[in-house]
């Protein structure tokens, strides 16, 4: 049997909106994906401590309270420090057009607005698995 | 209540149309679909006759507007009287930006104000500490010091306009806040008119912005209620939430039923601290959502002033039958916004707000089109203002009292949503009541449960989401954005400074201790959160003591 997906889901900051955070993390689970759900107010060292613990091939940022463009590059670059610059990075959010640009030029592979489907994210986390 | 020999030949003329009309119709034209849903998946008839209402008199069930048990209005006359207030959420970057924002808001005609808070004040943190990194004045207004406070409403007149607080872990602190500005302004609390939102059970259930576990932030919250009740006779002490419940993925039954459980549980609480329920009922407010569905959101509104006024009085004997009345503030679903053609966005808060006003709300907020993307700009708050403006001005919907009462449909599922909450008040009840019910999750895992059934809904297309899952354009969407400056930031961090370095320390220091042991002890903390705030101590040291006594809360991980 191919070695399951695993995927980081995690809350970086202050923000409180889980309601995203946790219907990505049942879709995945629901697509066979092995899911790990930090839990509210990480700091990026804690995400990137978790993901390298669980062993995890991607990881998902969500924030909704506008502090992506502080906290979601700082998980690239801790990652990149510790050597695991391989585990992808995506996010989701309340996250303005023109910071994503920014964001994918610091690291973060894809961002994901609201509205956007399921089946999307699912298939993103799948490739990212096998390193697409 | 039709009479009984009415109700026989009623169903016999409706057995007859079944067999006669409405086949043919049937067989020319089949239905859309196999069955019909709420926004919260309840099944919808295709018609609701008198046969659907339930068998207890209409005196009982509706009563007059203004009398026992309410379900049609807390106030005799409604909105002929006088019109809801228009209260619009506002708060971005530092406490001038935000000030600037409420003179506009309130130059365009609205009538109360309401204080959106950045992340790191929900939770009790100064705009320098490490965790509040990025946060600042991102998604409401900075205030970690009474100097902020000042700076807010510097040249608002507070002693005429009411003024709401969504703040919770920290709320007393805030609070304490607002009273010593108003102190300092010359304004006399028992002036003072506003709510605080204080809901603290819901922040466990659903918002998630807690500081301390759910017994001692009871504790803090009953202090307010037993402070307010004795120095600001007319401010909401809490304000009972199922707005964020909703927004977190609730139904509306759930919504109304865990908001009322959460309600009856502060009740408890206030009585067991020793306080008569008269003496602080009436000033227990409450906020609700208005979502998409018109008639479900409607007919939440009015179970919730049946059940509230019935459990009021039978259950904790209120004998004031102003603590009967259910008085709520409304705001538009966030959370219905979508990012893909906003614009669209204002004729779904436009049926929102409809529905808040036709189930009797006391103030309301209409969300702006631009929020999938930001805290609003200007011009986006204006418009959502006029739609209130229009609402209250324009459709007629104000001049008579409950227009929608009576309706077989409406008055059926006011029913249901009433049964559905009893229903909830059982299950929480066999699990130990609400705060053992939050330690297993079971709000939490009843939210997260509907919050993807909803979303698979819209994944299988089964519910359409006009410019998400249908009718999709493809152009990308032009919203003027806001953004909170650096120098806001800048100037934030150096008041802070200022402030440590020139208040008068050994003042700072003991208002500290005392409050610490006020933590310790079971004695009110108010007046010692009070003395802190005087002494200039900020809104971070005033929670690090709480923290200290308190401990913090872990919350259980599911989803």
């Amino acid at each position: 049997m191919a070695k399951k997906i695993r995927v980081l889901i995690a809350k970086p900051g202050l923000d409180g909106h889980d309601r995203g955070a946790k219907v990505i993390a049942r879709a995945l689970r629901d697509a066979g994906m092995e899911v790990i759900y930090t839990g509210l107010r990480q700091t990026p060292e804690d995400i990137v401590e978790a993901a390298i613990q669980e062993d995890v091939d991607a990881i998902g940022l969500s924030c909704l309270s506008g502090a992506h463009m502080t906290l979601f590059p700082e998980v690239v670059k801790l990652l990149k420090r510790r050597k695991s610059g391989d585990i992808v990075v995506a996010g989701g959010g309340i996250i303005p057009e023109d910071d994503v640009p920014k964001l994918k030029k610091a690291g973060i592979k894809e961002v994901f607005g609201p509205g956007t489907p399921l089946a999307h994210i699912v298939d993103f986390f799948r490739k990212a698995a096998k390193g697409g | 209540m039709a009479e009984a020999e009415d109700l026989k030949e009623l169903e016999r003329r409706h057995r007859r149309w079944e067999s006669t009309a409405l086949r043919e119709s049937l067989d020319a034209v089949p239905e859309r679909r196999e069955e019909f849903v709420t926004t919260s998946s309840r099944p919808v008839a295709r018609l609701y006759t008198p046969l659907d209402l339930a068998r207890t008199p209409d005196a009982e069930r509706l009563g007059n507007p203004g009398e026992f048990p309410f379900t049609r209005g807390i106030h005799p006359t409604m909105y002929r009287g006088r019109l809801w207030t228009m209260r619009m959420f506002a708060g971005y970057g530092s406490a001038e930006d935000t000030s600037r924002r409420f003179k506009y808001l309130i130059e365009h005609g609205e009538t109360g104000l309401s204080v959106a808070f950045d992340m790191p004040t929900l939770y009790g943190y100064d705009t320098d500490e490490s965790e509040a990194k990025g946060e600042f004045g991102t998604c409401g207004v900075a205030v970690s010091s009474l100097e902020d406070m000042k700076a807010l409403f510097a040249g608002i007149d507070v002693g005429s306009i009411s003024t709401s607080m969504t703040i919770n872990g920290p709320a007393a602190a805030v609070w304490a806040m607002y009273l010593a500005m108003a102190e300092a302004k010359g304004v006399p609390w028992t002036k003072l008119r506003g709510t605080i939102q204080n809901d603290i059970l819901k922040e466990y259930q659903a918002q998630k912005e807690w500081l301390f576990p759910p017994e001692p932030s009871m504790r803090l919250v009953v202090d307010t209620f037993e402070f307010g009740s004795k120095h600001v006779p007319q401010w909401n002490t809490i304000s009972i939430s199922g707005y964020h419940i909703r927004e977190a993925g609730a139904t509306a039954g759930q919504e109304l039923a865990f908001t009322l459980a959460n309600g009856l549980e502060y009740v408890r609480w206030g009585v067991d601290r020793g306080m008569r329920v008269d003496e602080f009922a009436s000033r227990l407010s409450f906020f609700f959502n208005a979502h998409n569905d018109l008639f479900e959101e409607i007919a939440k509104y009015r179970a919730a002033r049946r059940i509230w006024a019935r459990e009021m009085r039978d259950t904790f004997g209120a004998k004031n039958p102003r603590s009967w009345l259910l008085r709520f503030h409304a705001q538009t679903a966030g959370v219905s916004l979508t990012a893909q053609q906003p614009e669209v966005n204002i004729v779904r808060t436009t049926i929102q707000a409809l529905a808040a006003v036709l189930g009797g709300t006391q103030s309301l907020h209409t969300n702006a089109y631009d929020e999938a993307y930001q805290v609003p700009n200007e011009k986006a708050a204006r418009i959502a203002l006029r739609t209130q403006q229009i609402l209250a001005h324009e459709s007629g919907v104000a001049n008579t009292v409950d227009p929608l009462g009576g309706s077989y449909y409406l008055e059926w599922l006011t029913d249901r949503l009433e049964e559905e909450s009893y229903a909830y008040f059982d299950r929480i009840q066999e699990l130990g009541g609400v705060i053992p019910a939050i330690r297993k999750g079971f709000f939490q895992q009843e939210i997260a449960n509907s919050a993807y059934r909803y979303q698979r809904e819209v994944e299988d297309r089964e519910r359409i989401i006009v410019g998400v899952n249908d009718f999709v354009v493809d152009e990308e969407p032009e919203v003027e954005p806001l953004r909170v400056t650096e120098a806001s930031l800048r100037a934030q961090v150096e008041r802070l400074r200022r402030i440590r370095k020139d208040r008068d320390r050994r003042k700072w220091e003991r208002a500290l201790d005392r409050l610490r042991n006020a933590c310790e002890g079971d004695e009110n903390t108010m007046p010692h959160i009070l003395d802190a705030v005087r002494a200039s101590a900020t809104l971070g040291e005033i929670s690090g003591v709480m923290r200290e006594v308190f401990g913090a809360w872990e919350e259980p991980l599911l989803y």
